[in-house]
């Protein structure tokens, strides 16, 4: 048994010592504490060793035709990403707060530890079965959250609404799935290995138009999981609906799954089939970057506007997946990381704020600042990140990708156009969150309450991820290092 | 490490040690604060004296064949630009001790004085395009942290993050500007683009709008036209930060860039034409509104707009053709000649207004001052001197360099006269000034109860007079430009200006001496051109128009039809669905997950 295969199964242990009754909230954080411990080995391991070749590998055969095995390893990429969710999942358990409604918190924090696993199972997954499965665990018990112990009257209708929404994602990423698994086996030898699928360089078994036809299914499944626009529109009720954590855990890990899948399957081994769709990927993004992003404006709650927001930066991260070249694909791949970060803090500091106040109407609230210094100079920190200033890992990212879109762009083709128009972006974020953060945090105080500043127990989550952005936005070689040459690699 | 990396690095790491350790020491941290610049004074002194050269690098980001460096580059212009920024920045922070001393606020106002320090020098000593755009947008959250100081203020408030958002639109051309640049050429280093665009040659309109765009940069940060309107509202920030940020350094940031890629300018005909002409209006619009405004910090603060446009329009003569020959790095050196004066004597008169605003208890309108030249001499003598200066008064640093400035411009007569208008409306409006705040009576309690400022705030004053009439001599930029390759006036323009000059004074003088209000009101100057207005329109209606469109597509639409639409597809159809018209939402979820895992199932054995 490999430490990967620890990390998947802590959690999952964890929960099942919850549902026998062991203490919830103690097992929870004892899992979180040891995934988080855990994934920073793994984390050093892979610095180590280089991020180009698979790691920690396991497997155990299921079946032998169609093979399919549970087999898990890390190369760079995953890597990145398991560390995300440990991370992640280490402040969102810690966030938790006590006041859960029914019960003990049993089913929430057995949830939780399941959304965790899913996540870090499917990012290691290294057979298309369990990558699919794995995240279809880690939605269940979303949806379950979002409808049990979510915030306003609309909850169950929003659980709903999601449930139905990814699930039909879902289905059309499994068509799509289904069709890679039927084409690209090997003949008279169907496998859902991963790297068995793979075409070898060169000579690809399908042609360009069967290609671009399976590659649709997975770009709308995908792009339906990653609020790619016009899918987007389940991702801020969801957010403002959910929980705190499982909006961390949700908007700042799970999310990234669609994304993932598009760098580990859909682009190396459909890489004529994204061809074939990159103008349309380039117009969807562009909707996510400007459309979404003046959607965002215009929200009037704080928890909907972060929602919004975190839909518009996929939009940046597809771009670096369009760009096919390795700076674009690390770019994506450190903004997944920074963005899950950057979300998650927003979200816990959302939470803190949804705790204290009776509305989080940007236009009713004002010159909270005074009273809860802490808060405004966390919130601070976070929106600032978001916003992508140098100093933080979104920087780096955005950066990145921008650079990426223009590697040997002597004339300006449709990748540079879009790239340009993206750039917009910068400027639409800096409007919504500086004025939601001069609305709520500067100027008079409005209302005579002066609520009282962040939890001690909040503190160290949040201090924790402001300093992960901060060390890897000054520092980005610390993720980049694990993916150099990932456009090759892949 | 070098010198130079300390000198960047110190205030980082004052600016850390007080956010995380001493805010609660508010004293202490001043001090700290104040220490890191007086060091970084002194070891500027030792790098300017040092060779040039490379001063180190640091790989910030690499992956791909990308990579983006840390590395500094020290050339002329670099160390004449340093000793301003540390200079400046070293008598701003001693001033402030005494104008902060009772600002509740004192710890976090030294942090990002610090933070501003850290990220200026960063811009000077940049050696490429990605480094300084890092502390290009560093920069814009120093100063939105500081013109927001007192952010319980409303107007304070907005005016901070109207200057970060005007900013990054400016950012947003820059940035694109930049990538525009590495597209063609591979290459993001100053130096490595100056050697590829001499041995290469590339298409000149990808070269005129990669220029154009770069330039959008220097518009936010020098606040030219139109992105000129975040600078007078940034005066809400403390006095001395208007000194220091919005009218030495930070504003001059954008001219400083122009400087340093001018071989790009020469290389771009089309963009140098629209940097002069951006320059030009800038320099004149924003003298004329300065005539009419009666708060004494956007007077100046109008002035400072004005002055950047001088220098901006004489660096864009740098590729200006004059029978056939581009004007070249003359031109673009005359600007920044006029940037190293300007930072004296604009630096001595915010602090001199600063000075004023202290004593007469945070009063700022001009109309209830005057007579204060026999309360404060100190103060008024030293504000005199930054007037004539700034009027162009021989022997005083400003003659010299609106000298080089307008020798630029005997390129082309219609900008000459813009030059020569502006020159006297510069000298009209400080002189309007002084006359009503210095002489004739006290028009308040308060300008009758002012005293001199201790001598914590008087020394800057007093050492930035100083600079304010040495700097336009040789032995005081010789230094960093040789004066042979500054332009030299034709003819008898030095005495025009002169005489231009002392017109604007006496003009101003006797027109406003002993008034009570101003003698001329021209609406549209005190309304500033209804820029502002126009703006807020212009937010209306496409920003909030277009988002509440967006929201109402979002909702119909989107959600309405497809998503609702296809919803209702799937329950009326869906045996999995149909289960859920009762019970409860944990069973449905868990039929879901194994209606799903049952599907995979079977597929998988059916193909199997």
């Amino acid at each position: 048994m490999t430490i990967i295969d620890l990390i998947i199964i802590i959690p999952i242990l964890a929960a099942v010592a919850i549902g026998c009754g062991g203490s919830a909230r103690v097992l929870a954080l004892a899992a979180a504490w040891a995934n988080l411990l855990l994934g920073l080995v793994v984390f050093v391991t892979l610095v180590a060793k280089g991020g180009d070749e698979m790691h920690f590998k396991s497997s155990w055969v299921l079946l032998h035709s169609p093979e399919l095995t549970l087999g898990f390893a890390v190369d760079g990429m995953s890597g990145v990403l398991v560390l995300l969710t440990v991370i992640v999942t280490f402040c969102a358990v810690r966030v938790s707060s006590g006041d859960l409604g029914k019960g003990s918190g049993k089913l929430y924090y057995i949830s939780l530890l399941l959304i965790a696993a899913g996540a870090l199972g499917a990012f290691c997954a290294t057979d298309l079965f369990f990558f699919y499965a794995f995240h279809e665990l880690a939605l269940i018990p979303t949806f379950l959250m979002i409808g049990i112990y979510g915030n306003g009257r609309e909850k169950v209708a929003t659980a709903w609404k999601i449930t139905i929404y990814l699930g039909v994602g879902s289905l059309i990423l499994l068509g799509g799935l289904i069709a890679l698994y039927v084409s690209l086996s090997p003949p008279g030898a169907p496998t859902f290995d991963i790297a068995k699928l793979a075409p070898s360089p060169g000579e690809h078994p399908l042609s360009a138009e069967v290609q671009k036809w399976i590659f649709l299914p997975l770009l709308v499944g995908f792009g339906i999981l990653v609020s790619l626009f016009p899918f987007h529109s389940w991702a801020a009720p969801a957010y403002a609906a959910a929980p705190t954590p499982v909006a961390m855990l949700h908007a700042g890990v799970l999310k990234k799954f669609g994304l993932y899948g598009m760098l580990r399957v859909a682009m190396p081994l459909l890489p004529e089939g994204f061809e074939a769709w990159k103008g349309l990927l380039l117009v969807l993004l562009l909707g996510n970057i400007l459309y979404v992003g003046l959607v965002t404006i215009s929200q009037r709650y704080l928890d909907r506007m972060i929602g919004n927001s975190s839909v518009m930066h996929m939009g940046y991260i597809f771009l670096g997946i369009a760009c096919c070249n390795s700076i674009g694909w690390g770019g994506a791949v450190l903004m997944m990381f920074a963005h899950g970060i950057s979300i998650a803090l927003l979200f816990a500091l959302c939470g803190s704020l949804r705790e204290r106040l009776d509305t989080l109407e940007i236009s009713r609230l004002g010159g909270l600042g005074g009273s809860m210094p802490f808060l405004a100079v966390t919130f601070g920190f976070a929106a600032f990140a978001s916003i992508g200033l140098p100093g933080f890992a979104n920087f780096a990212s955005e950066i990145t990708i921008f650079f990426a879109a223009f590697k040997d762009a002597g004339e300006m083709g449709i990748l540079q156009v879009a790239t340009i128009l993206a750039l917009w972006g910068v400027v639409i974020s800096a409007v919504y969150m500086l004025r939601a953060y001069r609305s709520i945090f500067q100027g008079e105080l409005i209302g005579e309450r002066y609520p009282a500043d962040l939890a001690q127990s909040m503190r160290l989550p949040v201090v924790l991820m402001i300093v992960i952005l901060l060390l890897t936005g000054f520092f980005p070689n610390i993720i980049l290092k694990l993916l150099p040459n990932l456009f090759e690699v892949l | 490490m070098s010198i130079a990396f300390i000198i960047l690095l110190l205030p980082l790491v004052a600016a850390a040690s007080i956010l995380l350790g001493i805010r609660k020491k508010a004293n202490l941290s001043a001090y700290v604060s104040v220490a890191s610049a007086g060091i970084c004074f002194l070891l500027t002194l030792g790098l300017i004296r040092g060779s040039g050269g490379e001063a180190g690098a640091f790989t910030w980001l690499s992956v791909g064949g990308l990579e983006l460096k840390i590395a500094l580059e020290i050339t002329g212009l670099t160390r004449g630009m340093i000793l301003v920024v540390t200079l400046v920045g070293l008598l701003v922070h001693i001033f402030s001790l005494g104008y902060m001393r009772d600002d509740a606020g004192k710890a976090r106002y030294f942090a990002g004085l610090s933070l501003f320090m850290f990220s200026m020098s960063g811009i000077v000593l940049a050696d490429n395009f990605a480094m300084m755009f890092i502390f290009w947008e560093l920069v814009g959250v120093s100063s939105y942290l500081l013109i927001g100081h007192w952010f319980q203020k409303n107007s304070a408030a907005e005016a901070s993050k109207k200057a970060f958002l005007v900013n990054r639109i400016g950012d947003f051309g820059f940035m694109a500007g930049i990538l525009l640049l590495w597209g063609a050429t591979g290459e993001i280093g100053f130096s490595a683009l100056r050697e590829t665009l001499e041995v290469q040659t590339f298409d000149p309109s990808l070269l005129n709008w990669a220029m154009i765009c770069i330039f959008c940069g220097a518009v936010g940060k020098s606040a030219q036209v139109p992105l000129h309107v975040w600078l007078p509202d940034a005066m809400e920030g403390p006095t001395p930060v208007s000194a220091l940020i919005h009218a030495a350094t930070m504003v001059a940031a954008g001219v400083f860039m122009l400087t340093k890629v001018t071989f790009l300018i020469i290389a771009a005909p089309v963009a140098a034409s629209v940097i002069q002409h951006v320059g030009a209006l800038t320099a004149l619009l924003a003298a004329l509104m300065a005539t009419q405004q009666s708060d004494i910090k956007k007077i100046l603060a109008y002035s400072t707009l004005s002055q950047l446009g001088y220098m901006v329009m004489a660096v864009g003569f740098a590729g200006f053709l004059h029978s056939g020959e581009a004007v070249g790095a003359v031109a673009s050196n005359a600007g920044f000649f006029h940037l190293y004066t300007h930072a004296f004597f604009k630096a001595l008169l915010f602090l001199g207004a600063g000075a004023v605003i202290y004593a007469c208890h945070h009063e700022q309108d001009i109309w209830k001052m005057g007579g204060l030249i026999r309360l404060m001499p100190v103060t008024a003598i030293t504000f005199l001197i930054g007037t004539a200066a700034l009027a162009g008064l021989p022997p005083l640093s400003g003659f010299w360099s609106k000298d080089a400035v307008m020798a630029v411009t005997q390129n082309s007569t219609p900008l000459l006269i813009v030059g020569a208008i502006t020159a006297f409306l510069t000298a009209f409006y400080m002189s309007r000034l002084c006359t009503i705040v210095f002489f004739g009576k006290a028009r308040s309690q308060a300008a009758r109860e002012a005293g001199e400022v201790p001598l914590m705030m008087r020394a800057p004053l007093v050492i930035l007079a100083l600079g304010a009439v040495i700097a336009g001599f040789e032995f005081a930029y010789g230094w960093f430009i040789a004066p042979a390759d500054l332009p030299h006036p034709h003819g008898a323009l030095p005495l025009v200006l002169t005489i231009i000059g002392v017109a604007g004074i006496v003009t101003g003088y006797l027109l406003h001496r002993g008034r009570e209000k101003d003698p001329i009101r021209v609406e549209v100057l005190v309304r500033k051109f209804y820029i502002d207005e126009f703006y807020l329109f212009l937010v209306r209606v496409f920003q909030d128009g277009v988002a509440y469109l967006a929201k109402a597509v979002d909702q119909l639409l989107i959600d309405g039809l497809i998503v609702r639409g296809s919803a209702r597809l799937t329950v009326g159809v869906g045996l999995l669905l149909r289960g859920l018209q009762g019970g409860n939402l944990q069973r449905h979820v868990f039929l879901f997950g194994v209606g799903i895992v049952i599907v995979i199932y079977l597929i998988t054995i059916a193909l199997g």
